[in-house]
C-alpha cells in the first residue's frame, strides 16, 4: 500500500507543474522566431507531459488493480483467518459471465492481526475430598496431577494467538491464566508450512506428539480431566520446550513418523539434564477408514527422560525413566455424518520403567497403567461417556516400605462418567462424576462444567 | 538395513503413486469429484474426501484424508468457508505445499460464482454463518459451467502437456452441459414460482435457477437445531403463507421436516444435494435430472 502512494506522488507533482506551465503567459515581448521557439518547447513540454500523464493514468490503474486484489486478500484474511481457508481469488476467467464478488472490508494493517482465540472453563465442584490434593500410593506425582479444587472456580484459562509469519513460517502462543491469576506459556512455537515431502519441523515450547491425547489441549478433551495414566505418569500431559520433526508417509493409508528431543525440565524428566538435553520421544501413529462410517488411529510412543534431582511431595529421585504408550482409536458416525449420532471408543496401555536412585536408595522398577473410554453422542448436541482406568506399579525395596513408592497392595482405579451438552461447536456444559480409588480413601467427585472457545478457532485434530 | 526395513514396510503398505494418472486430485465434495473426472478424464486421479450422504460442513480430519492429501497435486474444493472445520486441519497436517492456501493447486469452486446472501453482521450469535456468502453454489446447474472452464485452465497450468486434453474436454462438457442445462429449464417450467419450506439455507442458488419462493427456513438459525418452539412459529408462518412442499438434503436430520410435513399435511422431499445422496443421483448429469423429478413429483400431488 506504501508503495502504491509513493508511486502516484511524482506523477501528481508533474500534474501540478504542468498546469503551473499552461496558467503561465507564454512570451510577454518575445520577438516571432522566439514565439515559434517556445511554441516548439510547448508542443514538446505538452508530449512530454501527455506521455507523463498517461504513466500517470497506467500507473494508477495498476495501483487500483494492486489494491483490489489486496483488499480481496485482506477480506479472505479476516473473514478466514485460520490462514487455510480462503486463498485470494485469482481474476474471474473471461468466459465467466458475472463478475468476482466485490471486495468486503478495506485493506488495512488490521488485516494481519493474528487469529485470536480464547478459551474459557468455570467449574463447580463437590468432591468427598479436596481433589486437587491428589495421591496414589506407589507413584511419586508431578505437581499437576491433582483435579480442580472445591466450590467454584474458573480453572484454566487461555488465550491462543497464532499466524504465518511469512511463506516459510508458522508461529502460535497459547497463554493460561491459571486459578490463582498465574501466567504460563503453554505452548509457544515455529512450525514449518507446506515444506513438502510430508515433513513438518516444529520448535518452541509445545505437547508432545505422544500417546493420543497428549498433544490436545485440556479444552479438547473428552472429559474433564486427564485420565489416571496421563496423571501418574506424564503429569497430566507432556508439553517441554525442544524441538519436533514429523513426517507423513506417501503411502494411502495414513502413516506418521515422530521424534522429539526436549529440555527435559517436565515430569518425569527434571532438572534439565544432560545440560538442558533431557527428553527424547519418539512415535508413530498409522490410521484409515474401515467404511464410510467407520475410522481408526492407532499409534506407539515411546519416552525417555532424565531426571536429576526431581523433587516432588518431599521425595527426589534421579534417574532414567522409560515410557512406552499403545494408543488406539475408533470413531463411528452413520455416513460419515457426526451431527447427530457419533461414538469415539479411545484406550492406552502405559507401560514405564524408572531406575535410579529414589531418596538415596537405588531403585528399578516398572510400572503400568491403562484406560479405555467411550462417548456416545446419542441426539444431536447430547452425548454421554464412560471411562475406566487403572494403575499397577511393581514392588519395591524393603528399604522403601512405607515410602511414596510403596502401593501399600493397592490396586488404583478410577471409573467416571458424563454427561454433556453441547450450545454450538463452541460451547459445552458437561456433567461430570467419578468415583476414583487410587488413593486411600475413595474420591466421590461430582463436577459441573462449561468450557467455550471464542474467536476464529481452527478446526480439531482427529 | 534400518533403510532396508522402512522400504519394506512401504512397499507393503503400498506407496501411492500415481501410476498412469498425470494429477492427483483431492476432491473435496463428490461434485467436484464428478467434474474434476469430466474435465481430466484418464489423466487425472480423482480421490473424493466426502460420500453423497455425507453433510460437508462436519467432517472428521481423519487420518485417511490426511494421507490422500498427502499426495494431492491439486485440491477442488467449495471453498467460502464451507471446509472450514475440517480442511485447514488437514491441509495443515500433510505439509503439503501443492495444496496450501493461495498455492495453484488450491482450487475454490466458490471463486468463481457470485455469492449471495453474504451476511451482513459477523456475529457467531447468527449461528453457522459463512462470512463469504452461501457455498452451496452447486445446486444450481449454471454455476458448474462457470467453475467447469477455471478448472480446466487450473489443470493445464499445474500439467501443460495435457493442455489439449483439458481444453478439448472442457469444450465437449460444456456442449453437452449446455444442452442439459436447456433440457432441465424446459422441464422445471412448472416449478416457477412454488412456494416451499427448507430445512437448511443450503438451495438459494436453486431456488434463483427455477423461480422457487422459500417461505420459510426450519432451522431459527443456520446450523442451530429447531427448537419445539421455533417449529410452532414456523408452522404459524406457513399457515398464514402455506407452502407447497419441505425439502432437505439427504444428510439432514429429517425429523423437523417430517414433523413440519405432518403438521401442515404436505409433503417432505429428501433432495440429492449432490452426486450418491439419492440413489438416482449417479454423476453429474443424473444429480440435476434427480432434483428436478423430484421436486416435479411433489409440486404435482
Amino acid at each position: 500500500m506504501i508503495r502504491v502512494h509513493h508511486r502516484a506522488n511524482v506523477p501528481i507533482w508533474a500534474l501540478a507543474g504542468a498546469s503551473l506551465f499552461w496558467l503561465a503567459p507564454p512570451a510577454l515581448a518575445a520577438a516571432e522566431d522566439d514565439l515559434a521557439g517556445i511554441r516548439n518547447e510547448i508542443s514538446k513540454l505538452r508530449q512530454d507531459y501527455e506521455m507523463k500523464i498517461k504513466d500517470l493514468e497506467e500507473r494508477l490503474q495498476k495501483a487500483e488493480t494492486d489494491a483490489q486484489a489486496a483488499r480481496a486478500a485482506a477480506a479472505a484474511a479476516q473473514t478466514a483467518p485460520s490462514a487455510v481457508a480462503a486463498a485470494p481469488s485469482p481474476p474471474a476467467p473471461p468466459s465467466a459471465p458475472e463478475p468476482l464478488p466485490t471486495p468486503r472490508a478495506p485493506a488495512s494493517q488490521n488485516a494481519f492481526n493474528p487469529v485470536i482465540a480464547a478459551v474459557l472453563n468455570g467449574f463447580i465442584v463437590g468432591a468427598s475430598r479436596d481433589p486437587s490434593a491428589a495421591r496414589i500410593p506407589g507413584f511419586q506425582l508431578g505437581d499437576e496431577a491433582g483435579g480442580p479444587q472445591r466450590g467454584f472456580s474458573i480453572g484454566e484459562s487461555e488465550v491462543a494467538l497464532s499466524a504465518n509469519i511469512d511463506p516459510f513460517l508458522f508461529g502460535s502462543l497459547n497463554l493460561s491464566f491459571g486459578n490463582d491469576n498465574s501466567l504460563g506459556v503453554e505452548e509457544g512455537y515455529i512450525q514449518t508450512i507446506g515444506l513438502g515431502g510430508g515433513l513438518t519441523l516444529k520448535a518452541g515450547r509445545f505437547f508432545s506428539g505422544i500417546g493420543y491425547i497428549n498433544e490436545r489441549h485440556a479444552h479438547d478433551w473428552s472429559f474433564s480431566d486427564a485420565p489416571l495414566p496421563y496423571r501418574a505418569f506424564l503429569n497430566n500431559q507432556y508439553g517441554d520446550d525442544g524441538i519436533q520433526a514429523r513426517w507423513l508417509a506417501p503411502t494411502n493409508i495414513f502413516l506418521e513418523f515422530g521424534a522429539e528431543w526436549y529440555r527435559g525440565a517436565s515430569f518425569p524428566a527434571a532438572g534439565a539434564a544432560n545440560r538442558g538435553k533431557g527428553t527424547a520421544t519418539a512415535f508413530v501413529h498409522a490410521g484409515g477408514d474401515i467404511n464410510q462410517s467407520s475410522s481408526w488411529l492407532a499409534g506407539l510412543s515411546y519416552l525417555h527422560a532424565r531426571a536429576e534431582n526431581r523433587d516432588f511431595g518431599g521425595d527426589i529421585f534421579t534417574g532414567d525413566s522409560n515410557l512406552g504408550i499403545a494408543s488406539a482409536v475408533y470413531k463411528w458416525a452413520p455416513n460419515g455424518n457426526p451431527v447427530v449420532r457419533n461414538l469415539v471408543v479411545s484406550g492406552e496401555y502405559f507401560f514405564g520403567n524408572e531406575d535410579g536412585a529414589f531418596n538415596g536408595i537405588p531403585v528399578d522398577r516398572t510400572h503400568s497403567g491403562w484406560y479405555v473410554q467411550g462417548v456416545y453422542q446419542f441426539v444431536p448436541r447430547w452425548s454421554f461417556g464412560l471411562r475406566y482406568a487403572r494403575l499397577r506399579t511393581g514392588d519395591v525395596d524393603p528399604l522403601l516400605a512405607g515410602s511414596t513408592l510403596d502401593d501399600l497392595g493397592r490396586i488404583p482405579y478410577a471409573a467416571t462418567a458424563l454427561l454433556e451438552f453441547d450450545t454450538s461447536e463452541f460451547g459445552r456444559l458437561r456433567l461430570q462424576y467419578s468415583h476414583d480409588e487410587s488413593d486411600f480413601k475413595p474420591l466421590d467427585e461430582i463436577l459441573f462444567q462449561y468450557t467455550v472457545i471464542y474467536g476464529p478457532h481452527g478446526a480439531h485434530r482427529y | 538395513m534400518r533403510t532396508m526395513m522402512i522400504t519394506a514396510v512401504l512397499l507393503t503398505l503400498g506407496v501411492a503413486s500415481p501410476a498412469y494418472a498425470n494429477l492427483n486430485v483431492f476432491a473435496c465434495e463428490p461434485e467436484w469429484g464428478a467434474l474434476a473426472t469430466e474435465i481430466g478424464g484418464d489423466k487425472v486421479s480423482v480421490f473424493t474426501a466426502t460420500q453423497g450422504g455425507q453433510d460437508p460442513h462436519q467432517v472428521q480430519a481423519r487420518p485417511g484424508l490426511i494421507a490422500r492429501a498427502r499426495n494431492a497435486d491439486i485440491s477442488v474444493c467449495t471453498g467460502a468457508e464451507l471446509e472450514i472445520a475440517w480442511l485447514p486441519a488437514i491441509v495443515q497436517q500433510t505439509a503439503n505445499p501443492k495444496i496450501r492456501p493461495g498455492a495453484p493447486g488450491a482450487f475454490e469452486a466458490s471463486s468463481y460464482v457470485t455469492l449471495l446472501e453474504v451476511p451482513a453482521r459477523l456475529d457467531r450469535a447468527e449461528g453457522d454463518i459463512h462470512a463469504l456468502g452461501n457455498p452451496h453454489v452447486q445446486t444450481d446447474p449454471n454455476n458448474i459451467l462457470r467453475i467447469a472452464k477455471p478448472l480446466a485452465d487450473r489443470f493445464s497450468q499445474l500439467d501443460p502437456a495435457n493442455a489439449s486434453t483439458y481444453a478439448a474436454r472442457l469444450a465437449d462438457f460444456s456442449t453437452r452441459w449446455q444442452a442439459a442445462l436447456a433440457k432441465w429449464q424446459a422441464q422445471a417450467a412448472p416449478l416457477k414460482g412454488v412456494s416451499i419450506a427448507v430445512s437448511h439455507l443450503s438451495w438459494r442458488y436453486m431456488e434463483d435457477w427455477l423461480g422457487l419462493k422459500r417461505i420459510v427456513a426450519l432451522e431459527p438459525k443456520p446450523g442451530v437445531p429447531p427448537s419445539a418452539g421455533y417449529l410452532a412459529q414456523v408452522v404459524d408462518t406457513l399457515q398464514k403463507t402455506p407452502a407447497k412442499f419441505v425439502i432437505r438434503a439427504a444428510y439432514e436430520d429429517q425429523r423437523p421436516s417430517l414433523f413440519i410435513a405432518d403438521k401442515m399435511q404436505m409433503k417432505a422431499v429428501t433432495m440429492p444435494f449432490t452426486i450418491g445422496g439419492t440413489p438416482e443421483a449417479k454423476d453429474l448429469f443424473s444429480l440435476y435430472d434427480d432434483t428436478i423429478n423430484r421436486l416435479l413429483a411433489a409440486a404435482k400431488g
